[in-house]
Order: C-alpha cells, then structure tokens, then sequence
C-alpha cells in the first residue's frame, strides 16, 4: 500500500529532482572531504554548511507548499514549527555537553547554572536520549499545528484572518522563548553544543554526514508530499483550495483535512529545523521571528506555488541571493527581497518552476500541432 | 397529525424561521417532499428559497422549527454539512461551483460515494466500479468527450451539467438543483429538464428551485412558490398561475 502510494509520486519532474538533490548530496560533501584544499573542485566547509542550512530551508518551503500551494492555508507561522524542531534538536545536544560546559555541572546546561536553578525542569527530562529527542523533534510541532489547526479551522477562520492568526502564533513563541524564566536559555537560546549521538558536532565527518542527512531529507520530503498530493487526499486538498463551501457539500470534513495536513506539514518542518540547528551550532527565539515565516513564504512565490520541486528551487535562490546580497549590499537586503516578490507576483505569478512548466507544455502542444498541420 | 406527514416524507419542513440581522429571511415555512417525488419551487428574487437550501443541508442553522429527513428519523439542524452529505443530500449550487483546476473526471471522482475520511482518501485507489461509475455519469452529462479538460475550460451551461453529474456521483436519496437554468440557452433548458426528469424517474427526490416558468411547465410536476420566507400557494402549475396571489406578487412588482 505504501509503496504504490509513493511510486504514484514519482513523476518526471520528481524524479529529476530526487536524483538531482540526492547526488548533491554525496558529491558535495566527497569533494569537502576526499579532494585537497587547493584543488578547483573543492568544496570548503563553510560552503558544505552553508548548503546544508538551504537544504533545512528547501524542506520548510516544501512543507509550506503543501499547506499553501495545494490547500490555500497561506501560513505566516511556519518559521514557528521549524524553530520547535530546532530546539528539540537543541536540547538533546545542550544535555550531550554534559560537565563539558563553563560550570561543569554535569546535568544542568549552563545556562541554568547561571539562573541558579537547582534541578532540571520536567520538561527537559527524556532529552539526554537521541530517539526521545527526535521524536520531540516531530511531536512538539505536530502537536502545536494540531492544537491550533483543530481550533482555527474547526472555527472555519480561513484566508487573512488565518494569516494573521499565524503569524501572532509564531510571534506569542518569539515573546515566550526570549522569556528566561521559561528554561529555554531566553534570549542567547541554545549554543556551545559539543557532540551528536558521540560524534563532534564540528568534525569535517559530522559535518558532511549532516549535509548529507539534509539532501535525503528533501528527497524524502518531495517524495512524501508529491505522493500525498497525487493521491485521492491531495485531490480533496486542491478542492478545498478552489471550493471549499463546494467540498463540504460533497460530504468532505473540511477541517478535518486541513487540520491533518497542516499538522504533518508542521512534522516535516520540524525535522528541517533538527537539522539545521546542529550545522548553524545555535538556535535562539530570533528563529520565531515573524519575518522568517514570510520569507518562506517568498521562496515558494519565488519558486512556483503548488509545484513543490518550486519550493526546493526557490528556497535555494533567494537564499544564494540573500548569502550574495548581504555580503555585497547588507543593507539593501529587505528592499531586495521585497522587490523581489513584488516583481515575482506582477511577472511570473506562476514562479520559476510554475513558468517553466506552462513554457514547456505549451511548446509540447505546439509541436504536437505541427506535423498535424502539415498533413 | 404532523407526525403523521413527517413519518412518510423524505423531507419535512416545519415553520421553520431564519433571521438575519433582524431581516426575516425565512418566516414559518412549512414543506413536504414525499419519497421520490419531484418538486418545483418558484418565488421571485429574495424569497429564501437559496436560504431554504441552506438551512436543509446544514449550511444556516435556523432559529426555530424542525427540519427532518427520512420519515423524521433524523433532525437535519443538529449535523453539519458533511454529515447531511453522507445522508444522502446533494446540493447544486446557484451559482456553479465546480473544481476548477481538477479535470472534469476528478471532479466526478471527488463527488463518487466513497470514505471520505482521510486515510481512507490517501490509500484510495480507483477501482474498476468507479471507473465504470464515471464513464456512465460523464455520459449521461454528455461531458465524456472532455473528461480530460480542466472543469475551468467548461462553458457555464456544461459547469451546471457537471455539477448536476457530481451530485449524481454522490447518489443522494435528495437532490436541491439551485436554479440550475439559469444563463442557459432554450435548448440546453430543455435539455437539462429532459435530465432532471430522468434523474427523478431512477427514483429519486429532487427539489429543483427556478425562475424560468417555461422550464417549470417543462418539467410538470407539483409546484410551491415562495414568497417573504413562506409558502405563497402549492399545487400544479396550472394552479398556481392562476392564483390571483400568485398574480399579485409577480405581476405586481
Ligand atoms: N447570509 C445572509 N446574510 C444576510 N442576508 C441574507 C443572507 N442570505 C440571504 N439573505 C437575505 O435573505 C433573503 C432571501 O435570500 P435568498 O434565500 O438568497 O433568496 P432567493 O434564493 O429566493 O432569491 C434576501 O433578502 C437576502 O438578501
Ligand atoms: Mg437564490
């Protein structure tokens, strides 16, 4: 059952882009570890991170695709599910520091030295574990974008007011996590990490391994999402996208759906957010920032809404922008990004992806015309 | 003796009222449908008859008076639009709602009476039933020849069609057909009764809500019309035309 439902992913574009991400994966980092320095194709590891972080933002961008793209839920909170999986991640790598951290206290992250608390709060117990850590890693977005898709969508609050109510969600977290109180290292968050699962985070091999897990994670990611909206469900999704009152009558709980598909959005989200706290080495309540989530947003625009392969290429665009921009011009940054969407919602409403797509179907008619017109 | 009435109907309205804003949009409206009959409601501009649609199929709750299905066995105020759906009650909208970006098959497909849960929807795969369900319905929409065309390219008379096809996918013991009609050439109005009509003879319930009384007379069934959110007067069409009422209301704006 499985595997049909996954084969019925795959088509031309998926599959190009599969093989492509997946090679990506394994020769970048094979030239950052097997070629010399000097050597033309060498990849330094400042790069090999770099590409990692885009390959945690390709796979946010795929799961604010399947939301917005194929069931009309324009989120402006997704950066908030990202950032969750980010400190799950983080805390399971604050408590592999162990008596290794300025304080030596060998359970408390120094952080919570400094505060002076005397034991851990409850809700950090269970995160020494790996596994315990990676399910949190899924769970605690899960169960937020379910909490909040089972009250909003069931209200049937939809369109702006849901975007709204979004980007209040991500932006209520950002005031929460900077709290210390709250025991998630406020404002400076999470940092100084040493290993993950016995391995030196900073090491060229961890380094590589996690670029590595990053591209699979895309791979994995448009496998499952172009697989979910070919299916029956993702059928309903683009229905409730274009009638939703229309897929009611026929009999479809509207809420239902959305709710479930913003949640395993908000899951793969997460999991990107695993990965990328380990490569960047930190994760603070800036990563709750309303503006992360709107530019999300501008990477699927970008990239081509409702393609999913769009998202993956937008998010690795404007980010290889934004890296070249605020190198060159880092004040210019935002009015460059805003430029952006504005000229990608007046030119190419499609995307990138989106464009060329209906460029290369309409030369496909035209070619198919031809030979009939000269009989 | 209401009881009586509502134990062997398919539909049972009774002084059912909608507010507004303090504007009464439905004001005591009582109606019948008898299992697998066909009933004509005509009623000028604002009368509620769309208002009625709504209140069957769960869209408006209203705020007093019952609304039951099926012999009074089930209380329509109390489930919602889905759950009305799965009862067996389809609705054709006024205004043609089709799935825009699906094909005009999928859009059959969607409509086909299946789990609409969500796992059921993911693991679904089309089986040979329901591909033969779609060919027979494209077929009797006359829209066989475009299934592979985005329901977006449709003109308005084959989007109502369409529509018509999906609430046929869905076999509903109920059909509310809202003006369906409506900015539709004479013969695609005859055309489209001929269907209702055969749609009825498979033993059917269909409420078919319209202005066009040549259509109405096309279709020659028992009449209601609406008027201020109640019944105005019932009876054949011939009835009905000349009830000096009726007469008023129509001719009199
Ligand atoms: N959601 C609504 N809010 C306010 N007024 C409404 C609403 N729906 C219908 N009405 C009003 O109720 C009256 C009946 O409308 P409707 O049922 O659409 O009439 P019909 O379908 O017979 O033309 C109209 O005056 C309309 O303006
Ligand atoms: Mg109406």
């Amino acid at each position: 059952m499985i595997g049909h439902f996954l084969v019925k992913g795959l088509d031309r574009g998926v599959a190009i882009t599969l093989l492509v991400v997946l090679a990506i994966g394994v020769l970048i980092p094979a030239s950052n570890l097997l070629l010399p320095e000097g050597h033309a194709l060498h990849v330094p590891t400042y790069l090999l991170t770099l590409f990692g972080k885009y390959a945690t933002y390709a796979t946010l961008a795929l799961a604010l695709d399947l939301v917005w793209g194929y069931c009309g839920i324009l989120s402006l909170g997704h950066g908030a599910f990202f950032a969750l999986g980010g400190y799950a991640m983080g805390m399971y790598l604050m408590r592999q520091i162990g008596s290794r951290g300025v304080y030596g206290n060998p359970i408390l992250p120094d952080f919570m030295v400094f505060l002076n608390w005397k034991e851990l709060p409850w809700y950090w117990h269970g995160f020494d574990h790996f596994g315990f850590a990676l399910v949190m890693v899924v769970l605690a977005p899960g169960l937020l974008a379910f909490v909040f898709g089972w009250f909003a969508f069931r209200s049937r609050v939809t369109g702006v007011y849901l975007s709204i109510i979004t980007q209040a969600l991500t932006y209520a977290l950002l005031l929460a996590f900077f709290r210390n109180d709250m025991g998630f290292g406020g404002n400076n968050g999470l940092t100084d990490f040493k290993d993950i699962v016995g391995y030196n985070v900073q090491s060229a091999g961890t380094r590589a391994t996690l670029f590595f897990l990053s591209c699979l994670l895309v791979a994995v990611g448009l496998l499952v999402t172009s697989a979910i909206v070919k299916s029956k469900l993702g059928k309903v999704l683009i229905a409730i996208r274009d009638a939703e009152s229309r897929t009611r009558f026929i009999g479809y709980r509207v809420a239902t759906f959305k709710t479930v598909v913003f949640t395993v959005s908000a899951m793969l989200a997460g999991l990107a957010g695993a990965l990328y706290v380990p490569q960047v080495g930190i994760i603070n309540p800036g990563e709750f920032a309303p503006a992360n989530s709107i530019e999300a947003v501008i990477w699927v625009a970008v990239g081509g809404r409702g393609t999913l392969v769009g998202a993956i290429v937008g998010a690795v665009a404007v980010n290889w922008g934004k890296t070249w921009f605020t190198g060159a011009l880092p004040e210019l940054w935002l009015f460059a990004l805003g430029g952006l969407f504005v000229l990608v919602t007046l030119f190419l409403p499609k995307g990138i992806v989106g464009t060329w797509s209906a460029w290369t179907a309409k030369r496909r008619a035209a070619r198919d015309a031809a030979p009939a017109a000269a009989e | 003796m209401t009881t009586d009435i509502a134990a062997n109907a398919q539909l049972y309205l009774d002084d059912v009222r909608v507010s507004f804003d303090g504007f009464k949009a439905l004001r005591g409206l009582s109606l019948t449908i008898e299992p697998g009959e066909m009933r004509a409601i005509i009623g000028p501009n604002g009368a509620g008859k769309t208002t009625m649609m709504d209140v069957i199929t769960g869209k408006t709750r209203p705020d007093s008076g019952e609304v039951l299905f099926e012999g009074g066995s089930v209380d329509l105020t109390r489930l919602d639009e889905a759950a009305i759906a799965e009862l067996g009650i389809g609705r054709k909208f006024q205004k043609p709602t089709v799935f825009e970006s699906h094909t005009v098959e999928d859009n059959v497909y969607l409509a086909l009476k299946a789990d609409r849960g969500p796992l059921a929807t993911l693991f679904h795969r089309l089986n040979a039933e329901e591909a033969r369900r779609i060919d027979e319905i494209l077929a009797t929409v006359k829209l066989g020849d475009r299934r592979h065309e985005l329901a977006a390219n449709l003109s308005h008379g084959q989007k109502q069609w369409l529509e018509i096809g999906m609430l046929l996918a869905q076999e509903p013991k109920l059909l509310l057909v809202d003006e369906p009609v409506a900015g539709m050439t004479d013969a695609e109005t005859m055309e489209t009764a001929a269907l209702l009509r055969r749609i009825h003879d498979s033993g059917k319930s269909v409420v078919v809500v319209e202005h066009d009384m040549a259509f109405v007379r096309e279709l020659g069934v028992k009449v209601t019309v609406l008027h201020e959110g109640g019944v105005l007067s019932e009876g054949s069409i011939d009835h009905v035309a000349a009830d000096p009422r009726v007469i008023e209301v129509y001719l009199g704006r």
